[in-house]
């Protein structure tokens, strides 16, 4: 088991203390909700699609626990100004690692996040926001849930 | 019965140290710290002494129950029986005919709302929860509420965790059927006064249905004195095996209530138009039951009546006492749940500190808490709150443990400043 110190890194402190893009996005044309039912978690994401399909703004909402509420924070903005396609490339690329696979991957910033592999009940924490987020760009219309 | 007279042990005489050493599971290192188990409302530990009975029946006895002229079926169901006769006396039931062997108290809550509430329900009548319950004592209700087109009614409690009792009156009505409430509360520890609420619900001409799940390791339970209709416990929260637990319902209802499962066991004459079933309790028990489990259970029930329940109570006490006090020592530290009637559980959220980091932080010192909605989400709801830790204690859990919980508390708090 790694050190604690390797899971709850200062970047996470600093996004869990002043979580980026947090709140309501009025103008907003994909929301979805996401739900941890093991822990209670939940956050909504806000998207703004153009027609493009260029992410030109996200935001989130909700209350989780220092790694959810990071990995939202840290999510957001790295999805600005991506197209829905790479906003997909990038869950899938982080999902690989941070659930044990191939860890050679560039995730770029989100790589603060990858001391969760060594908290297997902790993966969902991270990862919900993605699920989420995907939900929106998808358009579903049920909540997500990480089960 | 007298159950205050099968303690054995003079309470000076409670020696925690030896009772550890029945629990092997205890002596481990979790990253490199000794385990502090304190998940107890979750389940407990077993000790070796169940471990041994299970052991011992699939070593030597093992047979299918109630069928075979062989020996092997003997005994297997004489040791099953001898089981259910443990069960009697624990609850203080009047006859083994009253306790039916289910897989858990959540099986055993549907079991009742399946069978007695679908019986008695009608459109217009009324299940009374309180705010209190564990998700198995609500969604049961809600399930066969939607079937009979009944509506559930919930009691709420006040700041402390206490039931409104005055509320609680007043929502026993004429169209009340059923009362459903715990004995002691999963995620706060109330201990609830259900002899009295009982009498009133009786009065009002209610049956009512106690989940005892997390009475049955701390409390002594006398269903009789009680004088509940339905009582339900859990093997695996009071020292025994997962998968056993346990029905008590009064015979006469019993008897009045059609079958919750079909199969084997369960009937007296099978013919492919019609069956008829079996006499309590076979009729409640279809399919060939967990025999070591009940057998595991009845080992659980000797170790505590060994101890005596009345020293476990008194020594969990002691450890809830000191944990509270140590933890008011902690100014981010809130309880969650301060109810004067409380069994074995501390509650707390920590400001800043969502639960579910604790949770990691604790166990990286070895201290295992549950961290999360307890399965009681109206509860969560009700203070206004997502989710708490909770630690929860057992008879072989010690003072040295509780400092160890708060020294991990601190040391989160100073990682999350």
């Amino acid at each position: 088991m790694s050190d604690l110190r390797e899971l709850y890194q200062e970047v996470i402190f600093d996004h869990n203390r002043n979580p980026r893009n947090y709140g309501v996005l009025e103008n907003a044309n994909r929301k979805a909700e996401g739900f941890n039912p093991l822990c209670g978690d939940q956050l909504t994401v806000y998207m703004l699609v153009n027609d493009q399909g260029i992410i030109e703004k996200v935001t989130f909402e909700g209350q989780g626990c220092a790694i959810s509420t990071a990995s939202a924070s840290i999510m957001t903005e790295e999805l600005i100004g991506k197209t829905v396609q790479q906003a997909q490339e990038i869950f899938d690329n982080f999902h690989t690692v941070v659930t044990g696979g191939d860890c050679d991957v560039e995730i770029g910033k989100l790589q603060v996040l990858t001391g969760v592999k060594d908290y297997p009940t902790r993966v969902k924490c991270a990862t919900l926001p993605w699920h989420t987020t995907n939900a929106a760009i998808n358009q579903q219309d049920e909540p997500v849930t990480t089960e | 019965m007298n159950k205050a007279v099968q303690s054995v042990v003079n309470p000076s005489d409670f020696d925690v140290l030896a009772i550890r050493s029945d629990f092997p599971i205890l002596d481990q290192q979790i990253h490199g710290k000794p385990l502090v188990y304190l998940d107890n409302a979750a389940s407990s530990q077993k000790p070796v002494q169940v471990q041994q009975a299970m052991q011992d029946y699939y070593s030597h006895d093992h047979a299918n129950v109630h069928r075979g002229v062989h020996s092997l079926s003997q005994r297997a169901t004489d040791s099953f029986e001898a089981a259910r006769g443990k069960v009697r006396a624990f609850l203080n039931a009047a006859s083994e005919k009253e306790i039916i062997f289910v897989r858990s108290a959540t099986e055993g809550l549907n079991l009742i709302a399946a069978s007695y509430g679908r019986m008695v329900l009608k459109p217009a009548d009324e299940v009374l929860i309180t705010v209190l319950e564990h998700h198995s004592n609500i969604v049961p209700w809600q399930l066969i509420c939607e079937q009979t087109g009944a509506t559930l009614k919930s009691v709420d409690v006040n700041d402390a965790g206490e039931l409104d009792m005055q509320q609680y009156k007043m929502m026993l009505t004429e169209n009340t059927k059923i009362a459903a409430f715990n004995h002691v509360s999963n995620a706060l520890g109330t201990i609830n006064p259900v002899k009295e609420m009982v009498k009133l619900a009786h009065d009002a001409g209610v049956t009512t249905v106690i989940d005892g799940s997390q009475a049955a390791p701390h409390l002594a339970i006398d269903v009789q004195a009680i004088d509940c209709d339905f009582y339900v416990i859990t093997g695996h929260k009071m020292f025994g095996p997962t998968g056993i637990g346990v029905v008590y319902g009064k015979q006469a209802l019993l008897e009045a209530m059609p079958p919750y499962q079909g199969g084997g066991e369960m009937i007296k004459l099978v013919s492919l138009e019609k069956s008829t079933y079996a006499e309590l309790p076979a009729k409640f028990e279809a399919g060939t039951p967990d025999i070591a489990g009940a057998i595991g259970l009845a080992a659980a029930i000797d170790y505590m009546n060994e101890i005596g329940i009345e020293n476990i109570a008194r020594h969990e006490h002691e450890l809830l006492d000191y944990a509270t006090a140590r933890a008011s020592e902690i100014k981010k530290l809130k309880i969650i749940g301060t109810a004067k009637n409380k069994a074995s559980v501390l509650s707390f959220v920590i400001e800043g500190i969502h639960p579910h980091d604790l949770g990691t932080i604790l166990d990286n010192e070895g201290v295992a808490v549950r961290t999360g909605h307890h399965c009681a989400q109206p509860l969560m709801k009700r203070f206004n709150v997502p989710a708490t830790a909770r630690a929860s204690f057992a008879m072989y859990n010690t003072i040295e443990e509780v400092d160890a919980l708060i020294a991990g508390i601190k040391k989160a708090i100073e990682m999350f400043e």
